[in-house]
């Protein structure tokens, strides 16, 4: 093989393996080698599953051999998010509440990979239940970001994207709820997509707010992250709030990468205090890039934006004050505090007290106050009013242009522990990309350059609306066509830490 | 508007968590400083908007009145902390519905 | 346990108006549950119905029963209630071991059907009862308290909770406040729930069993001084699992309530529990603060807006109400209202109908039913409806006794062929030869002999002392094996002497 196996794209594998040239079995062997040499810097993984990756490799070779192909993504390896259900594996959601707990069913995402024959390698490290920017809310320690171990990998998918980042999987899932795939992405120098809400199945998925999580793809190039989102998405009977409706032809807009006469918005109201300046730079450049590409750029104003974090951070504590109700030692999870003498409440309590991080109960404490009686109104409703005026906001400015940019998170990196401790600081990450989640619509991240002042990866953040995910990525493409031909290589090329 | 180590300590009984009086003192301010950073939302006026809460526009979603999709009382119990006479077995309940 | 001091009703309503107000929990009869596919069927082995959804497992999601949203459509229509045009399902968040999510998903302030009546029979007077609302909710799994002395929750050790109901559709009706009832208060409210109860298995939406707990009620009862014009503050009654309870806990609740006030003091709002052996209820534990549920709408859901056509085609195909049928019935057949309360009480209304229907008089149809066949289903201990006998067979034997080919004595052998499986009644008639011997000619035989055997019989018979003649027709009845019809042998033996 002319190049390693680890660092061939999900796409090249693919031709690779229907060319014969290689086995699906040797792809997993390379990535499952590359996992053990790099994991225990980056800890990107939970739990690696190398005997059924191997024996779904085996699978799939035998397939092959009859000539049977069952996707394009057939005997390529793909890391899967702690959040989603796997039997056989544990699904630990990076908490302490649900340490070693094996579901009894896959959610219907698991099912679509299994599916496609994609090689399921492991399971990810998270924020606990998705809550946090930095995968330092998870119980099991943090991952590290492969651009330099001692910077966060963003979160909550950090776990994701830093295994993609390290290339110890080509391909990875997370879940969005605040932007926890596109700032993981961002800060890693990867590719990472929220889908249209609605538009990929949160069957499966463990609830942090039911009406913003997404399930969505990571890959290290925009077409790989393409051909991923196709694979999983789709209408699901088992997810009320799924779409019926075809996915977006996201993989054919990716090969054809043209912005000519697309009409660009860059949003007035994210940038400004507090986006570092290199971050700023480096997105002012990707714009004037999509402008020299044939792109119409022109400023668009959403005036409520400003209010996306406030009316976020009711909304998603509400909601996850009552997901997360369910963890109370009686079903499944950890029980502590049962010795004979203790009530069910008791040992609820004392369960939930041992079995949740800081953060966590920070939310759910929130959320529950937001939800009273007496605050309703004033809380949870008006968040949902706010609600409104931002969809409102996207629909007016969808109405001038096709696409809307901004930076994916205003800082690059952080070093672990800067924000650990400071809650609001670390909610921060999530000002570009809150947006996106409260209206539903569709936002894709895309590396866009090193800030000068760190050498630290920036992400460009394209908005798209609902149901038009296929613009974010004849956008991206375009982009990172026009970028790697600028740079010469791929942006991960430059990545020092590994 | 704020919130008091009381009101924390109150929420945390309603969501059943047993806090520490160190993790109260810890999260009490904290807590206070974001209810007083969300309550911006109030700034907005917002007379007469509906609000959202479900962003697909979607309605009617149904199933069929047909049986599909069950557990064996192995898998439901498999992960339960303890069982007896094939049942989730938990400690005793004071409360009344 | 306190003695309660009671004012005696006749003393208590004197004084005091009640105003009773009356929820109902009705388990709905569908194959599957209300968010899942597990099935419903009673009495499994514990934990054998159950899956993600209604165990509430981490990533599981609820998808509406579209046959439980018709149900209750059905049930609205027929209460005269305004069928939503949009709704939505809401979360009541509250931590109980027997609901898996530690939260309900019902209806709150958006229910499927408001505003509606019941017109109910108290003696001779028809009560309105309006109907607040109609909704749909999630029915919880059961526990079993081990330990304690009665297997009761105070004193148990531990508990055992089944998840097979949870997650059953159950419709909760409920009553607006009843006034003006006075002294009928306790029948009103047992006549609410005995009409309601017809009503709900007319539609076939219910087994509606009060006995198994498919039919559940909660009574609230106030009382206020008479002429104050105000009301009083009303108390909750739960565990009243007859009818006969719903009459008893009402009163009782007067009598209590009376006395409370009589000495001066206030009734405590307060849920009580109702004790069948005593008759009593007894105060439940005092809570310290009122359930806060923390309503908000169910994200996981899209809301239910039942199409215009959908609920006209519910309508068009509504059965006639009981109330309707049975005042129908009552005017074509003739008979007192007293007459119609035992049919109706005997569950035999819509087998005598169709007896009726298929060619017996009233009168014949409901002497069979409440009769010979009333007897024979209480021997073989099952509901008339299941005897192996159809009123098409029932109107044909009334039929052949009218025409005079049988006697009360051979219909009823008769009968007994057809329950045993025989045949048709004219088929068993053929095949025993049952006809009543009318030839006049053998029956002259047989009086001879009757007359020659008893001289004494026959000398008072001639000397007018007809009642005399009733071992002479003994002797002939005998003789033919009862196959005579009875009032002609005693015609023509009077004839003959005197």
């Amino acid at each position: 093989m002319p190049r390693e196996l680890t660092r061939m794209t999900a796409a090249e594998l693919s031709v690779a393996l229907a060319r014969n040239e290689v086995s699906a079995a040797e792809v997993t062997r390379a990535h499952l080698d590359r996992i053990a040499a790099v994991d225990d810097r980056v800890h990107a993984f939970l739990h690696v599953a190398a005997d059924s990756a191997l024996a779904q490799a085996r699978e799939i070779d035998d397939e092959r051999a009859k000539g049977i192909r069952r996707s394009p993504l057939a005997g390529v390896p793909v890391a899967v998010k702690d959040v989603f259900t796997t039997i056989g594996m544990p699904t630990t959601c990076g908490s302490r509440i649900l340490a070693g707990w094996r579901p009894p069913y896959d959610a219907t995402i698991t099912t679509r990979l299994k599916q496609a024959g994609a090689i399921i390698v492991g399971k990810t490290n998270m924020d606990e239940f998705a809550m946090g920017s930095s995968t330092e809310n998870s119980a099991y320690g943090p991952s590290r970001n492969p651009w330099d171990l001692d910077k966060i990998p963003g979160g909550s998918s950090g776990g994701s994207a830093a295994a993609v980042a390290a290339y110890e999987a080509p391909l990875a899932i997370g879940t969005d709820t605040g932007g926890s795939i596109r700032q993981p992405a961002a800060v890693c120098g990867i590719v990472g997509t929220k889908p249209t809400y609605g538009g990929s199945s949160r069957y499966g998925v463990v609830a942090f707010a039911s009406s913003l999580d997404t399930p969505g793809p990571f890959g290290r190039t925009v077409l790989d992250t393409a051909l991923l989102h196709e694979a999983m998405s789709g209408h699901d009977p088992c997810d009320s709030t799924s779409i019926d409706a075809p996915v977006p032809p996201v993989v054919a807009a990716a090969r054809e990468a043209d912005v000519s006469g697309m009409r660009i918005g860059v949003v007035t109201e994210l940038s400004g205090e507090g986006y570092q300046s290199g971050v700023l730079s480096r997105f002012a450049e990707a714009v004037e890039l999509l402008e020299s590409l044939g792109a119409k750029v022109t400023e668009v104003s959403c005036p409520h934006f400003g209010y996306a974090l406030p009316a976020y951070y009711l909304i998603a504590p509400s909601e996850c004050s009552s997901n997360l109700a369910r963890f109370d030692a009686m079903r499944y999870g950890l029980r502590t505090g049962d010795d004979g003498t203790r009530d069910a409440e008791e040992v609820m309590a004392l369960t939930r007290e041992a079995g949740f991080g800081a953060e966590v109960k920070r939310r759910i404490i929130l959320g529950t106050y937001a939800l009273s009686s007496g605050y309703y109104d004033a809380y949870y409703g008006k968040a949902q009013q706010v609600r409104t005026l931002i969809i409102r906001d996207f629909d007016a400015a969808f109405g001038q242009v096709d696409v809307l940019v901004s930076p994916s998170t205003p800082t690059t990196a952080f070093p672990i522990g800067e924000r650990a401790d400071d809650p609001m600081a670390m909610y921060l990450a999530d000002l570009c990309t809150i947006p996106s989640d409260l209206a539903g619509n569709a936002a894709i991240s895309v590396p866009c350059g090193l800030a000068p002042e760190n050498g630290l990866p920036v992400g460009l953040q394209v908005m798209a609306p609902v149901l038009a995910d296929e613009r974010l990525y004849r956008v991206a493409a375009a982009a990172e066509a026009a970028f790697t031909g600028r740079w010469g290589h791929p942006l991960l090329a430059e990545a020092k830490g590994l | 508007m704020s919130i008091t180590r009381e009101e924390v300590a109150h929420l945390a009984r309603l969501a059943r968590i047993a806090l520490s009086d160190a993790e109260l003192d810890h999260l009490a301010p904290q807590l206070n400083q974001i209810i007083t950073a969300v309550a911006q939302v109030q700034e907005v006026t917002a007379e007469g908007i509906p609000p959202t809460s479900h962003a697909t526009g979607l309605t009617n979603v149904f199933r069929d009145d047909v049986p599909a999709g069950c557990l064996t009382p192995e898998q439901a119990l498999d992960q339960a902390p303890a069982v007896e006479q094939q049942r989730f077995k938990v400690p005793r309940i004071l409360g009344e519905d | 346990m306190t003695m309660e001091t009671l004012v005696p009703f006749a003393a208590a309503i004197e004084r005091y108006e009640p105003v009773i107000g009356l929820e109902t929990h009705v388990e709905l009869g569908t194959r599957t549950k209300m968010f899942c596919g597990c099935t419903t069927t009673f009495g499994a082995e514990p934990n054998s119905q159950v899956c993600p959804v209604c165990l509430g497992l981490p990533g599981s999601l609820p998808v509406v029963n579209r046959t439980a949203i018709e149900y209750t459509i059905r049930i609205g229509l027929a209460l005269n209630c305004t069928i939503a045009a949009w709704c939505r399902f809401a979360r009541k968040n509250y931590f109980y071991p027997d609901m898996p999510k530690n939260f309900q998903i019902s209806q709150y302030d958006e229910p499927l059907c408001t505003d509606g009546y019941l017109d109910v029979m108290v003696g001779e007077r028809t009560i309105r009862v309006g109907i607040e609302r109609v909704h749909l909710e999630e029915d919880t799994g059961k526990s079993l308290h081990v330990g304690g002395a009665t297997g009761r929750i105070h004193g148990a050790e531990y508990s055992l909770v089944d998840y097979n109901r949870a997650g059953i559709p159950l419709v909760e009706i409920v009553t607006k406040p009843v006034e003006g009832t006075g002294a009928d208060a306790p029948v009103a409210a047992r006549a609410y729930v005995t009409e309601l109860r017809d009503l709900l298995r007319s539609l076939g939406v219910s087994d509606v069993r009060m006995e198994e707990g498919s039919l559940r009620c909660d009574v609230n009862t106030s009382i206020a001084p008479r002429g104050s014009g105000r009301w009083g503050t009303r108390t909750e009654t739960k565990n009243v699992n007859s009818l006969r309870s719903v009459e008893r806990s009402v009163l009782f609740e007067i009598e209590r309530q009376a006395a409370v006030l009589d000495a001066g003091g206030r009734v405590i709002q307060e849920t009580r529990h109702f004790q069948e052996d005593s008759g009593i209820t007894t105060a439940g534990r005092s809570k310290e603060e009122a359930q806060d549920y923390r309503y908000f709408p169910e994200p996981d859901l899209v809301p239910v807006a039942p199409p215009a056509d959908w609920v006209a085609e519910i309508k068009a195909a509504l059965p006639e109400a009981p109330s309707r049928v049975r005042a129908r019935l009552r005017a074509e057949w003739d008979v007192p209202e007293l007459e119609m309360d035992a049919i109706v009480n005997a569950g035999v209304l819509g087998l005598v109908a169709e007896t009726v229907a298929a060619g017996a008089s009233p009168a014949d149809a409901r002497k069979w039913w409440l009769g010979e066949l009333a007897r024979r289903a209480n021997d073989a201990g099952v509901e008339p409806s299941a005897l192996a006998i159809t009123p098409a067979q029932v109107a044909r034997v009334a039929q052949l006794v009218t025409g005079g080919a049988l006697n009360d004595h051979l219909a009823r052998d008769v009968v007994g062929a057809v329950l045993a499986g025989e045949g048709d009644p004219d088929q068993v008639v053929a095949a025993r030869g049952l006809a009543v011997v009318s030839d006049e000619g053998a029956l002259n035989t047989a009086i001879d002999a009757a007359i020659a055997a008893n001289p004494e019989a026959a000398a008072k018979v001639r000397e007018g002392k007809v009642a005399a003649a009733g071992p002479l027709v003994g002797a002939v009845m005998k003789a033919t094996a009862g196959q005579a019809d009875a009032a002609r042998v005693r015609e023509l033996i009077l004839a003959r002497l005197t």
